[in-house]
């Protein structure tokens, strides 16, 4: 029988599927670009802002939001492509959070330079809006301690990771990623929780990431 | 469409979803409306008289009669059937549509709008095909069966029979295109492609396809083809009835793979040739930017002249042209494969009966 220290609580993996939804939206210039941005539902945002995470595995680094690369390449604005780029997600407690900032920045640039508010792309190169469902389903993955912990880690689907790690904080508002709030809670380990919590997921494919993950948890129980 | 239902419905069942198919009857009057509508949707100009929606509605309202759609979801697939939607009940109806429209003609468009806004969700293979709509919309890709015959993995020597069978010799690269005679697939444009890289490489072009039976013009196209294709023996005109394993043994054995439509619902054909590691030409149309990333996984191009230089360059640089086929392959397994299209389609169904961007089950 494991020594290690049970849980107040145990973790239970739920997982996480997804649908794309198509709004019917469009953007040519920056202007309407900038006006959807500000009206659109959450599940767009996060979906243009996330959507890389998932797919592309093989090919990282990916542009870290389509908002980006589309200014960037279609729009030909590089320095305002550049300046969203590097817009640091993981800083963001909520969508709402995120959202203000893109809009800000855009806005910020528009003001600088009046013409590229009505600079257009090709027909064909339009901004299309679509959005994240997504479908939370419970696993039969359960841990009572860290040793199950880090066994479950290595063979539960990238999506369950994603969803504790991404979709839990950002778009559920619980604040912090679900690992950190559990490790904390259930055991008082401050220090693991934080050492979770100050990783930036977002450099890291989903293969990569479950591993750091676990090398984090496998130090802590040596 | 109806290759991945043989493939999807059997699957469906074998999960515990009572799925089946079936298909509507038509004239060939019916066909030659909806042919027009399908050029019309893909932004060609067409002349429509009211006669061609009366038949249009004569042929909806027989099939009505005769089309059993007791399900709890009834899957209605591109425009000829759309009118079915009249005999909804309580029942769930998604409608989904394979083909680019993007630019629709607007004549057109507005008579399959009023069905459309009947149903309960809709479903498109590119974002640039939404429209605003009052029902929900999904981006579903189509897909490829890994283990089908098409796509199998297949011995030399079935390879190398097939090539026999066809007189076709393989002492000079060959570029491929699979499509069925319709001017959307430009094969013209695929001959004039191919003689500007025969200045310069010593090449063979295959054509190969068939003509589906709901199109009449098809047979006119394929006249066209031979015609300008006659002087050349290098040209191989392929007219094949359905088979998958002489379409899989041509794509395995090709150098380079072309798909220069002018307009394209998806393409699976790319998906296809993808699927074999191999480098491949494509027009930047419809759904194939979604397959391939231009320098990455293949090569689009928006003219001929384009086609010509990215198939001089793949033909040159076989380096180049093995590592994009490997990319695509990569990218196929992971995005186009029947797996992820069935695991949508179940999420799809779901969500006819949740409306919420977030569904905890």
């Amino acid at each position: 029988m494991s020594n290690l220290a049970k849980a107040k609580e145990p973790f239970k993996f739920v997982t996480r599927l997804h649908l794309t939804e198509l709004t019917g939206l469009r953007a040519s210039t920056l202007g309407q670009f900038l006006a959807i941005i500000k009206e659109i539902p959450d599940a767009s945002i996060y979906h243009h802002t996330h959507r890389f995470l998932q797919q592309h595995q093989y090919l990282s680094p990916e542009p870290p939001n389509d908002f980006a690369h589309w200014v960037s390449e279609m729009l030909g604005e590089k320095k305002l492509g550049e300046k969203l780029a590097s817009i640091d997600t993981v800083q963001y407690p909520t969508i709402r959070d995120l959202r203000d900032k893109i809009s800000e920045t855009i806005d910020r640039y528009m003001n600088a330079d009046k013409k590229s508010k009505r600079r257009a792309v090709h027909e064909g190169d339009e901004f299309h809006f679509i959005k994240a469902v997504s479908f939370v389903l419970p696993t039969s993955y359960v841990a009572r301690d860290l040793g199950e912990f880090v066994s479950i880690l290595e063979k539960i689907t990238v999506d369950s990771i994603y969803f504790h790690m991404f979709e839990a904080r950002l778009r559920l508002e619980s604040g912090r990623n679900d690992f950190s709030q559990w490790i904390e809670s259930s055991f008082g380990d401050k220090e693991t929780a934080k050492s979770i919590s100050k990783l930036d997921p977002y450099t890291y494919t989903m293969e990569n990431l479950r591993k750091k993950l676990m090398s984090i948890i496998k130090r802590k129980i040596a | 469409m109806a290759e991945i239902l043989n493939r999807m419905v059997p699957l469906l069942r074998e999960l515990g979803v009572d799925a089946r198919w079936d298909v509507i009857k038509g004239g060939e009057q019916f066909f030659e409306v909806t042919k027009k509508m399908h050029n019309a949707l893909h932004g060609k100009d067409e002349a429509f008289t009211k006669k061609d929606f009366d038949v249009f509605m004569e042929t909806t309202e027989k099939n009505i009669l005769d089309v059993d759609t007791h399900g709890d979801i009834v899957f209605v697939h591109d425009p000829q059937p759309i009118g079915l939607i009249k005999k909804k009940k309580e029942n769930k109806w998604i409608w989904r549509c394979h083909i680019d429209i993007s630019k629709p003609d607007r004549r057109v468009w507005k008579f399959l709008k009023r069905f459309v806004e009947l149903y309960d969700s809709a479903v498109f293979s590119s974002p640039s095909f939404s429209q605003r709509l009052p029902i929900r919309q999904f981006l579903i890709s189509p897909s490829i069966d890994p283990l089908s015959d098409k796509n199998r993995e297949l011995p030399q020597e079935t390879i190398d029979g097939v090539l026999l069978k066809y007189g076709i010799t393989n002492d000079k690269p060959i570029i491929l295109q699979v499509s069925r005679f319709d001017r959307l697939k430009d094969p013209l444009g695929v001959i004039e492609a191919y003689l500007q890289v025969k200045r310069y490489i010593d090449c063979q072009l295959i054509l190969a396809g068939g003509t589906a039976a709901d199109d009449p013009e098809g047979f006119k196209v394929l006249e066209e083809v031979k015609q300008k294709a006659e002087k050349d023996p290098d040209i191989h005109i392929l007219l094949m009835p359905q088979n998958d394993i002489e379409v899989n043994a041509l794509q395995r054995a090709s150098t380079v793979i072309i798909q220069k439509s002018l307009k394209e619902g998806f393409g699976l054909t790319v998906s296809e040739a993808l699927w074999k590691s191999k480098p491949v030409v494509a027009s930047n149309v419809g759904g194939i930017p979604l397959q391939i990333k231009h320098k990455y996984s293949g090569l689009l191009c928006n003219s001929i002249e384009g086609a010509a230089f990215a198939l001089k360059q793949l033909l040159n640089s076989p380096d180049f042209a093995e590592k994009l086929g490997q990319n695509g392959k990569e990218h196929v397994k992971n995005n186009f494969l029947i797996t992820r299209h069935i695991k949508e389609y179940m999420l799809l169904f779901l969500s006819l009966y949740h409306n919420e961007d977030v569904v905890n089950l």
